[in-house]
């Protein structure tokens, strides 16, 4: 194909929106590591902002992977068996339930957070603790992985599957989890990427519901935004980079895998 | 698979004993249904619609009583924070549909080298959260930002436009843009080359076959994106709590009547009102396009 003027004024366009996107990236990890940024990189670099703010910030970095591996847990608890439900039994019930479970993700983070603290704030063990937090993010999340997951149950042919599983004698709770959820798998690793991603970057919720005691990453971060020294806050942006581009990566591999499930889910993004 | 085998002869000589064996084999009962939603079912209803309800009526029961939620209509501040939250999600979203209109049409059309990398670049925000969001925007535009460094050393005077209605914006795209151009470039893929081909053969201008063919081909796809784009926009909070604009969005504008003020009533209200109008817009859009799968990502709001 003969690349004409037009080809070169689009790819121009699509290089300036991705420099718009790398370029504060870019700068941010840079600044990170500076000695000094209001002089540039002629200061020389440097890694005490990140020992800095490993001394300051450790303790969320902890607490926004162990939230995130929580609300995997609890998400695949509710979520898988849900999905199949969903797939299995359509109808006017499971659709006004399907509606109703990703309300959380339609409503702004701001007022599901304002809710919970109206009526659970009162209950002071749970609410500050880390389980608070947790509650905000699973409601959040759950939607993403019933839909990663249904998208795959209803592309497979489950019918058949567990009609064959069935009449060889395995009962319900054998063909859901040697026949279902292990033809489910690329549906389930693409929902438990996502929900993690989300958990570590939640700021919306968790910053209403968040104690002095459980701060996570993304919270500690606005804290670190607002009072600390550009260098902190830029290490710190760059340790929460290290953290979820292999995730992110992961999932744009997953979705580029060309399988038809995976993509679906690409798509929902 | 052996599973197949079997399946294809359970199939052709459905025998009677089996079928006597494994009653209604493949249809789990209601009991084992009931079980596996059981988790759902109380996540949802304990921590949402419970709380939900609870503050709903919770708006009643104050001052105002139940003309708290009308409030966002007679308040001035409220309802300049609700025209300019609107107005500013209209325009952002806008602004991304077009760009990404142009720019996912052309990754999904041509092949070179770098294109994966280009795509990959640009969905790379889809979960970062709005406060760093922010922060990118202050690396931009900030005061010690690329742009006031250029512009410092093309005319000698630093453009800074970090913290205001410019910086808001930018941030706004900058969240925006990897979730719209993923839906762009989804139904781009499904576009009929034929037609195009069709209208050309029969002398139909570049203009004429973008506005005829290409444009209505994407608009479902660019709907509802766009319909997520704007929900999204309309509720986020992290990026302009970071920027510390002057422009109240009504996110913001929520936190302060809540944490600030201790004014419950009024900023459940506010952030029932947001609710009612984000959901609504993403409802309107899927019966509007059918069997809309869209789910938005809100994490980097």
């Amino acid at each position: 194909m003969r690349r004409t003027g037009v080809f070169y004024a689009q790819l121009g366009l699509t290089i300036l929106l991705c420099l718009f996107i790398v370029v504060p990236i870019v700068m941010s990890a840079l600044a990170g590591v500076t000695v000094n940024v209001f002089q540039g990189l002629s200061s020389g670099l440097t890694l005490r902002w990140i020992f800095e703010v490993w001394d300051l910030y450790a303790s969320s970095i902890f607490l926004s992977l162990w939230l995130a591996i929580a609300c995997l847990f609890v998400t695949l608890i509710a979520g898988v068996p849900l999905a199949y439900v969903l797939v299995r039994k359509p109808g006017r019930a499971t659709r006004l339930f399907e509606e109703l479970l990703t309300l959380p993700v339609a409503i702004p983070g701001l007022a599901l957070a304002l809710a919970l603290l109206i009526t659970y704030g009162g209950v002071s063990g749970y609410r500050s603790s880390w389980l608070f937090i947790l509650t905000g993010h699973v409601l959040f999340t759950l939607p993403f992985m019933v839909r990663s997951v249904a998208a795959v149950m209803s592309a497979m042919d489950m019918k058949t599957l567990e009609e064959g599983a069935a009449s060889l004698g395995a009962g319900f709770w054998r063909r859901f989890f040697t026949v279902i959820v292990p033809n489910a798998k690329p549906g389930i690793l693409a929902g438990a990427l996502m929900v993690v991603t989300l958990s570590v970057g939640e700021f919306n919720l968790t910053w209403m519901l968040h104690t002095p005691l459980t701060k996570t990453l993304p919270v500690g971060l606005a804290d670190a935004y607002a009072s600390m020294r550009l260098e902190i806050g830029s290490a710190y942006t760059l340790i929460f980079f290290v953290l979820i581009m292999p995730l992110l990566i992961a999932m744009q591999i997953l979705a580029n895998r060309g399988s038809k499930p995976a993509r679906a889910t690409a798509e929902d993004k | 698979m052996s599973m197949d085998l079997d399946l294809k002869e359970g199939r052709s000589r459905p025998s009677l004993l089996s079928s006597f064996l494994t009653p209604r084999a493949a249809a789990a009962s209601p009991a084992i249904l009931t079980v596996l939603l059981i988790p759902g079912l109380v996540i949802v209803a304990a921590f949402f619609l419970i709380p939900l309800a609870r503050v709903a009526v919770e708006v009643g029961n104050g001052p105002e009583g139940w003309g708290t939620y009308l409030l966002i209509l007679t308040n001035a501040r409220y309802l300049e924070s609700l025209i300019q939250t609107l107005a500013m999600s209209a325009g952002v979203t806008m602004m991304a549909l077009v760009l990404c209109a142009v720019v996912g049409l052309f990754l999904v059309r041509n092949r070179f080298a770098g294109r994966s990398i280009l795509i990959g670049t640009l969905t790379l925000p889809l979960s970062f959260p709005g406060t760093v969001v922010g922060f990118m925007v202050i690396m931009l535009a900030g005061r010690q930002g690329v742009i006031g460094g250029l512009t410092d050393a093309a005319f000698g005077s630093k453009l800074v436009f970090a913290y205001d209605i410019a910086g808001l914006f930018i941030g706004y795209l900058y969240f925006s843009i990897p979730r719209v151009i993923l839906a762009v470039m989804a139904s781009a893929e499904k576009l009929d080359l034929q037609l195009e081909e069709a209208a050309r053969s029969l002398g139909a201008s570049r203009f004429r076959v973008i506005c005829d063919v290409i444009l209505p081909g994407l608009m479902p796809g660019l709907i509802s994106s766009g319909a997520i784009c704007f929900a999204t926009a309309m509720g986020a909070f992290g990026t302009a709590f970071t920027l510390a604009t002057d422009i109240d969005v009504l996110p913001m504008v929520i936190y302060t009547e809540f944490t600030r003020n201790a004014n419950i009533p009024v900023a459940a209200a506010l952030s029932i009102v947001l609710g009612l109008i984000t959901w609504a817009c993403l409802a309107a859009v899927r019966s509007f396009t059918g069997e809309g799968k869209s789910l938005p990502v809100r994490g980097g709001a």
